[in-house]
């Protein structure tokens, strides 16, 4: 179980957080402009790297905050978690 | 049956604490420090159990939990249907019985042990008590940390004997002083008989301990995990080598050092290392008679130093096979130039060479790298940070080996590899003959590594034999993945004390709970939810008759149901208008104070989400309902999008569905009641009409009455504060008395609904069903302005002509009653030889008590233009034709709603 870093709480066991899944996917400015294409690549298609990538959480059993976090596919190890509208670590 | 106890000896025991204990029936004794494997070979009780697929005859093997043979159901104290016997602790009236292959639970669960759970936080944690661990739990007490050392057995100092030193002390001295050490330190904790099950992400780990009167259950955070679960003796495969008397040496010689038993009189000793001589050596000074040392190796000093003693070693044999019936009588052996020899004795012990116990250190993804000296797979040092790993299991202090893993023969079908599962090394070349390469695959034609033991013996062995047989070097592919949990543990035990009705799932009630109780209302789950399903009549009415009456009131006169555990969502803000508009399919900015609106929520996929009303409070306050299941996930939807995607607009949502109730009072008659309860409310339909609310007082009581309808029928719902529901309910129910306002239940809600062809989101759509397959296309707003979902209605897939689309159905026969989930076919397949062409099918069905027939919701491809025609109802033995309609089947007009 993972030791999540909630950005507003502290450390917390992973059964209190809800996943979101990739961070960093924005909502469409204008979803009418967009192709079938266009549209099926935001609403289906997801990274699926090997090692680092930022992706949600949500501390649903604690402040109830979104927030993202960079963690490890691979060891699973978070190395930081910033609040929404903030940079990833470096 | 003889006696093996030493006279004197045996440092683990007390002998003057004797134990008496039954094994199969029969009164034993032992003594205190005891495991039940102890003392039964000190009784002489050779055979243990029948091994689980042929039937031979096992006895114990092994000293610990690697134990393959000797299992066993412990009846009492406490119930475990199977455990090696080798893990069992002996305690005074233990009642145990030799149980193969699998376990047997009892046919009720009052035997399953409790448990408690605690939770822990520490710097450090050992895994493993023996000299290691207890060297890195001192160390990590010396450095001020907070420390838990955790072993599976009932002492300290793992496999360690008197002949042991460390530190240049006998080892005993050294365990008692790093107890007492590790006692004394403020924050320093030591479980015995308690086994790490599991090691997860970010050093959490879950202990599992046995020695409290109630078990307990350790869920540990670590900033440091050591593994120090020392190293398991693997056994050599030939001939008969299952055969009782066959024992791994090492454990032979713990049982002679810690509980002074000799396992037998006169043994072979057959060996690939030093660790086989000195075990022989150890034992032969305890007064074992030492047939001889059948060495696969070369000589080498510790060979010299046993045939000084006057053993006879042979360097280049090995055991071929045995005899005994069935304990072992002979072992018989080949060495170099075609040489045999057969020796009496009445022990094998084997010493295949180690395998370190990397269970727990693989688990979390610690690498692992084939050592070809030890032969064996020892940590690479790659793996989480927090993750260390120490003493035997990393290799430490581990014989050279001399790689031998099993003896060749003609007829392989008797070298047993996995004992518990009576697989052979003929079966594991079968295997490799149906061209399996993979460990993982062997395993799952060969089910070795799928006992409780989880192939601690076989494991390695069997890789081996596949690596050989496929001409790749040793160490190619390691052993199948062991998972957690390491040692098997009841099921109650995980459950803890969360079991039962309250503690297994919370159960929520409405204030007005304690009413339908008393009125023996019928309940159904909803989610978790208790809501009335049905009031019977003088508590005898049957549900078909109950919901007739309740749904004819309702039609006829007037009913009420308790619709609290509606969810309710308070958004308050300036930009409460343009989120709503964001997240309804209709507009919701232009709903006037005081007006309520129907709308759908879409996921991004276009498909329906949840469903509900929004009532405009204020300028910038609106109170949205939905379901009662989806209450929780729309609360998260809303703040997942005002968090993530819109956090520029200034408002925030509450959830308030348990702090209003709503009473909803249904039928032509539904005014009367609210006038009779007394109200400063204009009730009248032109002051007050249809999607409207109001706030007054209602039967002295603050209340917000909206004018909301899930019935198709004339209805107002009050809506009060929880602590006032009970008492505004018992007031509705005198007001109403007169007028025969009828309570009703859920049952009678989805008749009355589906009358209407209302739909239920989530019964009736499944989250593959759009607004318009819903027939629903009023509901979208066809302006410029995005909502959540808008663009995937667009997708080709879902303007597909042939999607499932809502319809009616109306058996001809009018008396029948088509099951919900039911396949629907075409009139011409209906009798053809499946598989034919699925239509469709039924998500609702009633006998609806006003129209005195049956009817049914449907989803069928291209639905809409099959109104008129049949359609088949595919019910197993006798099809049910239905006539496909509108899916309104009561005042299509909607003139009943004003009353």
């Amino acid at each position: 179980m993972l030791l999540i870093p909630c950005p507003w709480c502290g450390p917390r066991d992973e059964i209190e957080f809800r996943y979101g899944g990739q961070a960093h996917v924005a909502y469409p400015a204008d979803p009418s402009a967009l192709t079938d294409a266009e549209w099926a690549d935001y609403l289906f298609m997801r990274d699926n790297p090997k090692g680092e990538w930022s992706e949600r959480w949500m501390h649903a059993a604690g402040c109830r905050r979104w927030f993202n976090a960079v963690r490890s596919t691979v060891t699973h190890e978070i190395r930081g978690s910033y609040r929404i509208g903030e940079e990833p670590p470096a | 049956m003889t006696s093996r106890r030493l006279e004197t000896g045996g440092r683990g025991i007390d002998r003057v604490r004797p134990i008496s204990f039954t094994f199969e029936g029969l009164p034993y004794r032992g003594f205190e420090g005891d495991t039940l494997a102890s003392a039964l070979l000190a009784n002489g009780v050779d055979v243990v159990c029948a091994s689980p697929i042929l039937g031979r005859a096992r006895g114990v093997f092994s000293g610990g939990v690697e134990e393959p043979c000797a299992f066993v159901e412990v009846t009492a104290p406490r119930f475990e249907p199977i455990m090696p016997a080798t893990a069992v602790r002996l305690v005074d009236g233990l009642v145990a019985v030799g149980r193969p292959g699998v376990g047997r639970l009892p046919a009720d669960d009052a035997g399953a042990p409790a448990a408690d759970h605690r939770h822990l936080h520490v710097e450090t944690i050992v895994i493993g008590g023996g000299i290691a661990g207890l060297r890195s739990a001192v160390d990590a007490a010396r450095n001020g940390d907070r420390v838990l050392l955790v072993d599976e057995r009932h002492w300290l100092g793992g496999t360690a004997t008197a002949d042991d030193r460390v530190d240049d002390e006998p080892a005993p001295a050294w365990i008692e002083a790093a107890a007492g050490e590790l006692a004394d330190a403020p924050e320093a904790r030591v479980l015995t008989e308690a086994t790490a099950l599991g090691v997860y992400d970010d050093g959490y780990v879950v202990v599992y301990e046995r020695s409290v009167p109630m078990a307990r259950v350790w869920h540990v955070r670590a900033g440091r995990v050591v593994v120090a679960a020392g190293a398991h003796e693997r056994p050599i495969a030939f001939a008969d080598d299952d055969r009782p008397g066959t024992m791994l040496a090492s454990s032979a010689r713990l049982y002679a050092d810690r509980f002074g038993v000799l396992p037998g009189t006169r043994a072979v000793v057959f060996t690939t290392n030093h660790s086989g001589h000195e075990a022989g050596i150890a034992l032969a000074i305890a007064g074992l008679e030492i047939a001889a040392i059948v060495d696969v190796g070369e000589a080498g000093p510790v060979s010299e130093r046993a045939r000084a003693r006057g053993v006879d070693v042979r360097n280049g044999w090995a055991v071929t096979g045995t005899d005994g019936e069935p304990r072992v009588s002979a072992v018989h052996a080949a060495g170099p130039g075609g040489a045999t020899a057969s020796f009496q004795a009445d022990l094998l012990l084997v010493a295949g060479g180690w395998n370190p116990a990397v269970q727990l250190w693989r688990g979390i993804n610690g690498g692992l790298r084939y050592d070809d000296a030890l032969a064996c797979f020892l940590p690479d040092g790659t793996g989480p940070r927090w993750l260390e790993i120490a003493g035997a299991a990393a290799g430490e202090g581990l014989p050279t080996v001399t790689p031998f893993w099993f003896t060749p023969a003609e007829d392989l079908s008797r070298h047993f590899v996995d004992l518990q599962r009576d697989s052979t090394v003929a079966d594991v070349l079968d295997a490799v003959s149906r061209d399996l390469r993979s460990t993982e695959h062997v395993k799952r034609q060969t089910y070795i590594g799928t006992a409780i033991d989880q192939g601690r013996t076989s494991g390695v062995l069997t890789a081996a034999i596949v690596n050989q047989a496929w001409g790749a070097g040793p160490g190619a592919q390691g052993p199948t993945n062991a998972r957690p949990p390491y040692t098997p543990v009841p099921y109650s035990v995980l459950a803890g004390r969360d079991r039962g009705p309250t503690l297994l799932d919370p159960v929520r009630t409405t204030p007005i709970h304690p009413w339908h109780v008393a009125h023996g209302a019928v309940f159904e789950n909803v989610g978790q939810w208790k809501r009335p399903w049905y009031f019977p009549a003088g508590g005898a009415e049957d549900l078909h008759a109950a919901v007739a009456r309740e749904c004819l009131a309702v039609r006829r006169t007037a009913g009420v149901m308790d619709a609290s555990t509606l969810g309710k969502i308070e958004l308050t803000g300036p930009d409460v208008a343009t989120f709503l508009d964001r997240i309804y399919t209709n507009r919701m900015s232009t709903l006037a104070v005081g007006s309520i609106r129907y709308g759908f929520m879409l996921g991004l996929d276009g498909m329906v989400f949840d469903d509900g009303v929004a009532m405009r409070l204020a300028d910038d306050r609106y109170l949205i309902t939905t379901t009662t299941g989806g209450a929780a996930k729309v609360m998260d939807h809303v703040e997942e999008w005002l968090q993530t995607e819109w956090p520029d607009l200034r408002m925030y949502a509450t959830s308030v569905t348990e702090q209003w109730a709503t009473i909803a009072i249904n039928g032509p008659e539904a005014r009367e009641v609210l006038a009779a309860l007394g109200t400063d409310i204009d009730v009248a339909a032109g002051a007050f009409p249809f999607m409207t609310w109001r706030d007054g007082e209602v039967a002295g009581m603050a209340a917000r009455v909206a004018r909301v309808s899930f019935s198709g029928e004339l209805a107002y719902e009050i809506n009060v504060p929880g602590h006032y529901a009970l008492a505004m309910w018992e007031a509705v129910m005198a007001a109403g008395a007169p007028l025969g306002l009828t309570p009703y239940g859920t049952e009678a809600m989805h008749v009355l609904r589906a009358e209407k062809g209302y739909v239920i989101v989530g019964q009736d759509t499944d989250g593959t069903v759009t607004p318009h397959d819903l027939g629903m296309s009023w509901i979208v707003r066809k302006d410029d302005s995005d909502f959540i979902g808008k663009r995937s209605l667009r997708r080709p897939d879902t303007v597909r002509p042939d999607r499932k689309q809502l319809v009616g159905l109306l058996p001809i026969e009018g008396d029948r009653w088509i099951p919900e989930g039911a396949q629907l076919v075409a009139p011409a397949d209906a009798d053809a030889t499946p598989p034919v062409p699925m239509l469709g099918f039924v998500t609702s069905s009633y006998r609806s008590p006003i129209l005195e027939r049956t009817f049914a919701l449907a989803m069928v491809k291209g639905g809409r233009d099959l109104i008129g025609s049949t359609i088949v109802a595919a019910t197993t033995d006798d099809p049910i034709e239905a006539e496909v309609t509108a899916p309104v089947f009561y005042d299509p007009e909607g003139t009943r709603r004003d009353g």
